[in-house]
């Protein structure tokens, strides 16, 4: 879901910093110092949690929970999500600085409009809770794949195909990040479920 | 310095521009002396999305053919933005890996918030930082206690429903401490704000070493514009 360094025109790089960083202070305002200490915990976690690989089929991949990130912190996701990039970069040289912006509203986005259109019915019960947990974690990764694609699309015309495809491996990690989603939400629901008035 | 150079780089469009870069990140790089191995690896891992593009971009792009393999044709001008990317691409992740990644967290911290990012930020960045190790253990007590009972990661139901679960208790553990260490921040007086022990000073060997980078960037930016020239 990474774009490497390099790759990106001036003009998408430029519009991704700004976008994050308008983002970023929205999320910053809402949060005071008082919940600080428990994003930056959860966005320790969340980080770990995109570290864990998950077999699908004969291959694997890794989660990447910024549907349930979001669901979460809500506006949080935004400086949570860009605080685990900068790790990223600064630990794995996954992405890098010219890069974070773009990549940090990729999958930041998704997981704000997930917030505000899934939630409420995430944290009610039964089927609906399911399903829009299921949705919750899918969307928000196809949301943030159909970004990564266009930000590679809108570079140069040859990305395109390579944008096609990298947008069709992320199919059955949909999938499986939607199932996964909705088991961790009913755990939460279950043990914790002041875990969902955070934000 | 490393953002200017990652920007510089990534704004230019000529090949021998790009070629240049990556040689003054090299020669940046051989001056942080860092571990070679470890190096090896993320450079690799980098090049791992190249790779793809090289196995995508040259056969799909449309523009002049240079020669067919099979049915499809390999088009000039995807090699070119290909072979272009991977300059760039290499110039700043090099050139990332001397100037930044050979600094510690705090330090990059510290220096964040010296160049003015908002101090949440900062205190997000450091405190991340700090726990993404204890939250990496924690995970990884639940996952022995999984592989004791048997647990092997296969492609069914089971899998994702002990993964979703055993993440959840990773959250819900993440908030208990979160908790703690919040409480225990207030009772040392904690009031929004750092104090931090080490101090930092500008010695004259950073003064050169700003010189020096500029003048690397005028370099630069002087190819790009002498290129321009030339090809017009």
């Amino acid at each position: 879901m990474h774009i490497s360094e390099g790759v990106l025109s001036p003009a998408i790089l430029g519009l991704g910093a700004a976008l994050t960083a308008v983002g970023t202070a929205i999320g910053l305002r809402r949060l005071d110092y008082d919940r600080l200490m428990t994003v930056a915990i959860l966005a320790a976690a969340f980080f770990v949690g995109s570290l864990i690989h998950v077999p699908i089929g004969p291959s694997n991949a890794h989660l990447i929970l910024n549907g349930l990130l979001g669901a979460i912190l809500g506006w949080a996701a935004f400086p949570a999500i860009l605080v685990g990039l900068m790790l990223q970069a600064v630990l794995f040289q996954y992405g890098g600085i010219t890069v974070l912006g773009v990549n940090t509203f990729n999958m930041a986005f998704p997981a704000v409009l997930g917030f505000y259109l899934l939630r409420p019915a995430m944290v009610g019960s039964g089927r609906a809770r399911s399903v829009a947990a299921f949705c919750c974690g899918a969307l928000s990764v196809a949301g943030a794949g159909l970004l990564t694609a266009l930000s590679l699309a809108f570079t140069a015309e040859g990305f395109l195909r390579a944008a096609q495809l990298l947008f069709l491996a992320h199919v059955p990690v949909m999938v499986v990040e939607g199932v996964v989603t909705v088991l961790a939400v009913s755990f939460l629901i279950r043990v914790r479920p002041e875990v969902f008035s955070i934000s | 310095m490393a953002a200017a150079f990652s920007v510089t780089v990534a704004m230019v469009r000529h090949p021998g521009t790009a070629a240049a870069g990556l040689l003054m990140a090299m020669i940046a790089l051989c001056a942080s002396l860092p571990p070679k191995r470890a190096l090896l690896r993320r450079v690799v891992l980098v090049n791992v999305f190249i790779l793809f593009l090289w196995l995508t971009v040259p056969l799909t792009m449309p523009g002049e053919t240079l020669w067919t393999l099979g049915a499809v044709g390999v088009s000039r001008e995807g090699l070119e933005l290909v072979g272009m990317v991977t300059l760039k691409s290499n110039a700043i992740l090099l050139a990332f890996l001397a100037l930044v990644a050979s600094m510690d967290s705090p330090t990059i911290g510290h220096a964040m918030a010296r160049l003015g990012v908002p101090s949440k930020l900062v205190f997000l960045f450091l405190f991340t930082y700090r726990y993404v190790h204890v939250i990496a253990d924690e995970w990884q007590r639940l996952r022995t206690a999984a592989r004791l009972r048997g647990f092997v990661p296969r492609t069914d139901m089971r899998t994702y429903a002990t993964v979703g679960h055993l993440f959840a208790m990773v959250l819900v553990r993440s908030l208990d401490r979160s908790a703690r260490v919040y409480r225990a921040m207030i009772l040392r007086g904690f009031d929004g704000r750092f104090a931090s022990v080490c101090r930092f000073t500008i010695r004259p060997r950073d003064g050169l070493f700003v010189l020096c980078g500029l003048a690397a960037h005028i370099l630069m930016i002087f190819m790009e514009c002498f290129a321009g020239v030339l090809r017009v």
